[in-house]
């Protein structure tokens, strides 16, 4: 104990020198200056002050726009057919995780077959969702906002459709493993590793794209949403790869790698994607910069260096290093910091601006993610304390927790940009006005009535496991009309997402004479 | 911040300061770990059940990880004293699981010695339990007219019982079962064997 005490120090001794030699650096080549102006990189001249929003125009008005007419033109088919293939995997995707819900209380509904056991429906979801939905529609954002803030086009724009194609069967091949029992058997790792090979290989074609796209930038400044996707893209490949290398990890210390993988796909990877397109639509799409660009800074770099150790406390009370549990509670509690900070830059410029939330649809997805990121963040840091966590975890508690991140947060976020995107990259108009109001009621109740249902049932299930008095089987009873509460949400949610397909797939596939395409330029506007 | 290299790079260094903490220092400090006197090794045939429990996603509603007295009453509960590090060593995959919808495993054997027991509730969790919300697992048996010598029949209550012939457990069932009855580490713990020790005083039993 002794050894790995001073160890420690003296690691933590040198990670400290090299930091600050870093600042030093950084100081003195002007890295660390940030100006209120830098915040006008995502507009052209003359543009802001200026609301945008593609849904809110009418259909006579003529939106051009030549120089990011160009750039979304290189960027369309990669994006359309990540966005095509994102959608799809969340109907599916949401699918099972309703089915799982409803198992949840309805236990003897379709028992007959392994396929479809709790077990592996649940897993199905998770993965679906995660790898399939999420993560290609992030990536199908990123890809379409790269180019936006560094005034370049795409480079190698036909990598990312091979890529994501390739994605799409690893996705596939991952679930009709998962479906039929082969499992690498960890949370968050199930696709069996010679699987996983095919998607790190998939990723590699976003990554080359986008790392040179960002090398050819045409703007001096590296806009803050540049800084999270650049961020997530170094981050992601490496910890897929130390994650799934198979035959080396085993017992509890396998445990560790499993959650500092796990939470670091949410903080390190999901949460940059989300986080980094919410810095680009909001002011985009209000027109105006985020209120302090400067504090961006702090919340990037306090982001990246707390998120990547809170992974332990999914083991707190377990079998694990006392003191690696304590560094991953405090590091939760820092999270404060990174997440205070974003919070004064959006949420104080989308609260001077409420008339904008009337006006865009988009605008409130985006927003209402934001805002969700902030409570997310701050029940996650609240919950990783010892009192908290021990009425906390092992129950239902987590689940609406995890949701309020991934769903609340990022889903919410990816819808908004989804309804900005699509009517700039095709020239034309979503087809159905009031389902995009229709599909962000239908989420947004279905999942207040999931999060509230579970974040009841789980604090009762809790409280009712500490009490030694009780016995274990009034843990369960008392969270059936939740599990059945939160089957109704998620009811909800889904149909609101097969709306929001069903109204994708005919904005994409319909062919309208009243609306032509949008003039588009043959070369793109800007070349090297 | 205009430059993509020192981002790359910091942002780097900050991931391997990370996986330095959660991944590498725990490993040096757990790997040379010994078994906890009194653990057994699995047989072939608990393996093969750790297998099924692993595959059917039994760790998405079961804990391996009792907690400590000061913490929860897991003890009072029978899940067994609280869980060391040593006590995994031959698990690969860890099943220590983040979920209680249904009760800590880790001592299952000790707590429910019964082949039957377990062959009946996984058939129907509901023949034993009317508040289970367990799924039953009636793929890993099959119904036949009458038992083949070898075959073990379960014994099943009025309500769930075939109105011909019996059911027989299929060799899926009864290796999961041997897992079951396998999981037993009611051995003591060495008094500084590595836990979370989070939530009680130093020399404190737990």
């Amino acid at each position: 104990m002794s050894l790995t005490i001073g160890l420690l120090l003296g690691l933590s001794f040198v990670a400290s020198l090299l930091a600050l030699a870093f600042m030093i650096w950084a100081i003195n080549n002007n890295q660390l200056r940030i100006e209120q102006r830098h915040a006008y990189t995502i507009f052209t001249e003359g543009e802001a002050g200026q609301a945008d929003d593609p849904t809110a125009e009418g259909p006579d008005v003529h939106h051009f726009d030549v120089e990011r007419a160009g750039l979304d033109y290189v960027s369309k088919a990669p994006v359309l057919l990540l966005v095509s293939s994102g959608i799809a995997w969340l109907v599916v995707g949401s699918l099972f995780g309703l089915i799982a819900s409803l198992k949840l209380h309805w236990p003897d509904w379709l028992d007959s077959s392994a396929m479809l056991t709790f077990g592996r429906v649940r897993t199905l979801h998770l993965n679906l969702v995660i790898y399939g939905w999420a993560s290609m529609t992030g990536i199908a954002v990123a890809l379409w906002v790269t180019p936006r803030i560094f005034h370049t086009p795409l480079r190698f724009p036909r990598l990312p459709i091979v890529g994501a194609v390739l994605w799409n069967l690893g996705v596939l091949a991952g679930a009709i493993a998962i479906a039929r029992g082969w499992t690498d058997g960890e949370e968050w790792l199930e696709i069996p590793w010679q699987i996983d090979i095919l998607l790190a290989v998939a990723g590699s074609f976003f990554v080359l794209p986008l790392i040179v796209t960002a090398v050819r930038r045409q703007v001096d400044h590296i806009y803050v949403t540049g800084w999270y996707y650049l961020g997530a893209l170094c981050w992601f490949p490496i910890l897929f790869a130390i994650a799934n290398i198979p035959y080396i990890h085993s017992g509890v210390q396998e445990a560790t790698v499993n959650w500092w993988f796990a939470h670091n796909v949410l903080g390190l990877w999901l949460t940059p994607l989300g986080v980094g397109a919410a810095y680009y639509f909001i002011p985009k799409i209000i027109g105006k910069p985020i209120y302090s660009y400067s504090l961006s800074l702090l919340g990037f770099w306090a982001l990246a260096l707390f998120y990547s150790q809170v992974g332990i406390h999914h083991l707190i009370g377990g079998p694990v290093p006392t003191w690696v549990v304590t560094l991953s509670i405090v590091h939760s509690m820092m999270m404060f910091v990174p997440v205070i900070a974003v919070a004064i830059n959006q949420h104080v410029l989308v609260a001077r601006n409420l008339w904008a939330l009337k006006e865009s649809v988009p605008l409130r997805f985006v927003s209402l993610g934001a805002l969700f990121y902030t409570l997310a963040s701050f029940q996650g840091s609240i919950e990783a304390l010892r009192s908290i966590n021990s009425v906390t975890h092992f129950t239902h508690y987590t689940v609406g927790h995890a949701h309020l991140g991934v769903y609340g947060f990022l889903s919410l976020i990816l819808f908004g940009a989804v309804y900005y995107i699509l009517p700039r990259t095709t020239g034309r108009q979503w087809p159905w006005p009031a389902a995009i109001a229709a599909h962000f009621w239908l989420v947004v109740t279905g999942f207040l009535i999931y999060f509230i249902a579970l974040t009841v049932g789980g604090i009762l299930q809790g409280l009712a496991m500490l009490d030694a008095t009780r016995p274990f089987a009034d843990s369960v009873r008392v969270t059936m009309p939740y599990l059945a509460a939160r089957s109704v949400g998620g009811g909800l949610m889904v149909a609101g997402h097969l709306l929001f397909a069903a109204h994708f797939a005919v904005a994409l596939l319909r062919r309208d004479a009243a609306q032509p395409d949008r003039v588009v330029p043959s070369h793109p506007a800007v070349t090297t | 911040m205009n430059r993509l290299v020192p981002l790359g790079i910091l942002a780097l260094a900050i991931l391997a300061f990370a996986t330095l903490m959660l991944v590498i220092a725990p490993a040096v400090q757990i790997r040379g770990m010994t078994a906890t006197p009194g653990l057994k090794p699995y047989t072939e045939q608990q393996l093969r059940g750790r297998a099924q429990y692993v595959a059917q996603g039994c760790v998405y509603c079961h804990s391996q990880q009792p907690r400590s007295v000061d913490q929860a009453p897991d003890a009072e509960r029978g899940w067994g004293r609280a869980s060391v590090a040593s006590d995994y060593v031959n698990d690969r995959p860890h099943q220590l699981g983040t979920m209680r919808t249904g009760p800590d495993l880790f001592n299952v054997g000790a707590r429910l010695p019964s082949r039957d027991w377990h062959l009946t509730h996984l058939y129907q969790p509901r023949a034993i339990f009317d508040w289970s919300i367990m799924p039953g697992y009636p793929y890993l048996f099959e119904l036949k007219a009458r038992a083949a010598p070898g075959e073990v029949v379960i014994s099943l209550p009025d309500r769930y019982r075939p109105k011909t012939g019996v059911v027989v457990a299929r060799p899926e069932a009864l290796d999961l079962v041997a897992y079951l009855q396998g999981l037993d580490h009611s051995y003591p713990a060495p008094p500084l064997a590595v836990r979370d020790d989070g939530y009680s005083e130093p020399g404190e039993p737990r």
